[in-house]
């Protein structure tokens, strides 16, 4: 962990005031350029890729958690069969890496699985539980954001387009260093954090910068909504059950009233 | 209980006739359910039945959350989380009472709608009216504070807002809007307290649902003919209406079953489709969004609050007429809640002898022009205030008070409205023998208010 914090301090220099958080001020005017990555789960029958989530997982551990948390999370989540999946086993070693306080005794500890990941390590870099829903990446057609039944919200797309989108342009502004951010369409505090290989995956998967934004945007998403396959499986049994109670009805209410409308009929 | 003469409940058994002599509860059912029901209703009558059942999803659903659930500044959205990542089914339970606002409102729109078309609040039913449109205020306190209970951004920036608009009240605002806060600000004091009346309103919502019920089960209901069910003796009033079990239920069920449908898509596929994304960052007091909007409900409401700036002249002559007292705030508020007092008032505003739309050829243009201006308004509500988006709420807003304060009153003095049939019997008969592509659902001879 240690090693981690140091890496990304280098990277990451952020004694800065402004950071992502004022980000949906702007992305409510006029969001940047965002790409509009494919995703195994968008749509209606889209589910989590498992290789992707422990893709995300790991860029998350050996990049983003430098900086940022994931409160919301319990590690125990981590074996969840529809999210990345690890054994047991796999997520205590993992959950062990992280140092929290007990809540009872107030000692520092090795983390277990019913544990939360950690807080942000920095004031100026918010808890990205809940950020791939807390950003809209589109609202189209027309501002409508329809198209969300086929491509979701945006929240990762947001992520890794902004993850992708420093330009280069930098500026030191009132004793702090400054990125120019396409995503977000402005000067943001937090540094490039991607590089080409900057992490090795244990799946052979080349880690180029495009491969892992949208790695971790994934991974992100399942952190802001762990039950979306579950939410989905549910709404399509739901919705057969109701057209077929609908189907149903519909046959009653028509022989329930043929009688009345016959007889009116006739009569007029 | 109606006045429409009709069969009465008759305990057969022992039992039976033993319970009734000590407490006639079956037969206030059977009375209840066996109403006599104008045989002519279309489909704009289903929505009673849809309101009743998101009022009871919503008791249901919110009963369960409020036992996941933390009234504590620090840990609201914490707890919210809990429900939505560890609590079983708790996604879904709070998907669902997320949304359920959303259609609860989106009926009771069509249902007020459907009620300002074919006249339902004319006399005998101004009662059943007003009920409605208590029940109609409750909700959007209701939906208002349990919109600020996950303690997201907009929850706390938009309880900021709305209770800053008490205190816009001159002389009195500041305390009341302290009192209505328990603190100088919205805090912990304003989370409890509005946990708390979140879960007492709806109860007493279900109270006066069942008054409206009783008032226009007293009075019969209206129909799309607008003419009164014949009450000379049972037979004829058989001629005209059908009792409302079966024929009526399952026909609800039939439409309630394809709303349904469309929520549960909703639900499954899209569940923040209609919320803020902004809700789902922990409420800052140090942060403020760039643009608060309240759930698009309010929206039509908003932009009435919104539409009144201090260079509009009728604001200008407010404040010169009451010594500086009415600024262009409390002149929005005093629009807003003005807004909402007109419809209360519409039984009397309403001149015409007529009482269905269908039957009257100029209120029909205005009627449409109406629901176009309502959604107008929505959209402005959740535009920014400025430039041109003003200048449109304020034309909207100027419509909205005009046709009930103006065009209503007169309507009934220049049209003059078509024959209505003299009969239900006749209009049923009217409706069933046209060739209707609707695969014989039922009458259905108007163009539906839809939103």
């Amino acid at each position: 962990m240690i090693r981690h914090i140091a890496l990304s301090a280098l990277s990451a220099i952020t004694a800065a005031t402004l950071s992502l958080a004022p980000a949906p001020a702007h992305a409510a005017g006029g969001v940047g350029e965002i790409t509009d990555f494919q995703f195994s789960f968008e749509g209606p029958f889209g589910s989590y890729d498992r290789a992707q989530l422990q893709r995300g997982l790991q860029v998350y551990t050996e990049v983003c958690a430098a900086c940022h948390g994931l409160q919301y999370v319990p590690f125990r989540t981590l074996t969840q069969e529809t999210g990345p999946a690890l054994s047991p086993d796999a997520m205590r070693a993992y959950a062990a890496d992280f140092e929290v306080q007990d809540r009872e005794t107030g000692d520092w500890r090795p983390a277990g699985g019913p544990d939360h990941f950690p807080q942000s390590m920095m004031e100026t870099a918010p808890d990205l539980s809940l950020m791939a829903k807390a950003r809209i990446g589109f609202e189209g057609p027309y501002g409508l954001g329809i198209n969300q039944f086929l491509r979701g919200m945006g929240g990762p797309e947001y992520i890794a387009s902004f993850l992708l989108g420093y330009d280069g342009r930098e500026e030191f502004q009132a004793g702090a260093m400054f990125y120019y951010n396409t995503a977000y369409d402005g000067w943001v505090s937090m540094a490039p954090v991607l590089w080409e290989d900057g992490v090795e995956y244990a799946d052979g998967t080349p880690a180029t910068v495009e491969q892992q934004a949208q790695d971790v945007a994934a991974f992100l998403m399942w952190a802001a909504e762990p039950h979306l396959t579950e939410r989905k499986r549910a709404g399509f049994i739901g919705v057969v059950l109701l057209a077929l109670l609908a189907s149903l009805l519909y046959l009653t209410n028509k022989r329930l009233w043929a009688p009345v409308k016959q007889k009116a009929k006739e009569e007029s | 209980m109606s006045g429409i003469p009709h069969d009465h409940y008759e305990p057969q058994s022992r039992g039976a006739k033993w319970l009734h002599h000590r407490l006639p509860v079956v037969g206030l059912i059977y009375d209840t359910i066996m109403i006599p029901t104008p045989k002519n209703l279309n489909w704009m009558w289903i929505w009673g039945i849809v309101l009743m059942f998101c009022l009871v999803l919503q008791i249901v659903t919110g009963i369960v959350l409020a036992m996941h659930y933390t009234p504590h500044v620090d840990m609201a959205f914490a707890s919210v989380e809990h429900i939505m990542r560890n609590v079983n089914h708790g996604h879904m339970l709070r998907y669902i009472h997320q949304n359920g606002a959303m259609l609860f409102f989106l009926a009771v729109y069509i249902h007020i709608f459907r009620g300002m078309y074919y006249g339902s609040y004319k006399s005998p039913r101004e009662v059943t009216w007003i009920i409605g449109m208590l029940i109609y205020l409750l909700m959007m306190a209701t939906a208002f504070m349990g919109y600020v209970l996950p303690w997201g951004q907009m929850s706390f920036w938009g309880a900021t807002v709305i209770t800053g608009l008490f205190g816009a009240i001159p002389g009195v605002g500041e305390a009341l809007q302290t009192w209505l806060l328990g603190g100088p600000a919205v805090g912990n004091a304003t989370l409890n307290r509005f946990f708390s009346l979140h879960y007492l309103l709806p109860f007493v919502i279900l109270g006066l649902v069942i008054v409206h019920i009783w008032a226009f089960h007293t009075t019969g209901n209206n129909n799309p003919a607008g003419v009164e069910v014949r009450r000379d003796s049972k037979e004829v009033a058989e001629k005209d209406t059908l009792p409302f079990w079966p024929y009526f239920v399952i026909k609800d069920l039939f439409a309630l079953a394809v709303i349904l449908l469309l929520f549960w898509a909703l639900v499954g596929f899209m569940p923040n489709y209609l919320g803020h994304a902004d809700n789902y960052i922990e409420a800052d007091p140090l942060v403020t969004p760039s643009h608060i909007v309240p759930e698009w409900y309010f929206l039509p409401f908003y932009a009435i609050l919104r539409a009144f700036t201090s260079d509009v002249w009728v604001v200008m002559f407010a404040n010169w007429i009451s010594f500086g007292i009415i600024d262009a705030t409390f002149f929005g508020v005093l629009a807003m809640f003005g807004a909402i007092f007109v419809m209360v008032l519409l039984p009397w505003l309403d001149t015409s002898s007529v009482r269905s739309g269908r039957y009257r050829p100029m209120f029909k243009w205005w009627f449409w022009l109406f629901i176009v201006n309502f959604v107008v308004l929505t959209w402005a509500g959740a535009m920014p205030a400025e430039g041109i988006y003003t200048t449109i709420a304020l034309i909207g807003t100027a419509y909205w008070f005009a046709y009930f304060l103006i065009i209503m009153p007169l309507l009934g003095v220049l049209e003059k409205p078509t024959a209505p049939p003299a009969t239900i019997e006749e209009d049923f008969k009217a409706t069933v023998k046209k060739p209707s592509g609707k695969g014989g659902k039922g009458p259905d001879a108007e163009p539906i208010p839809a939103e």
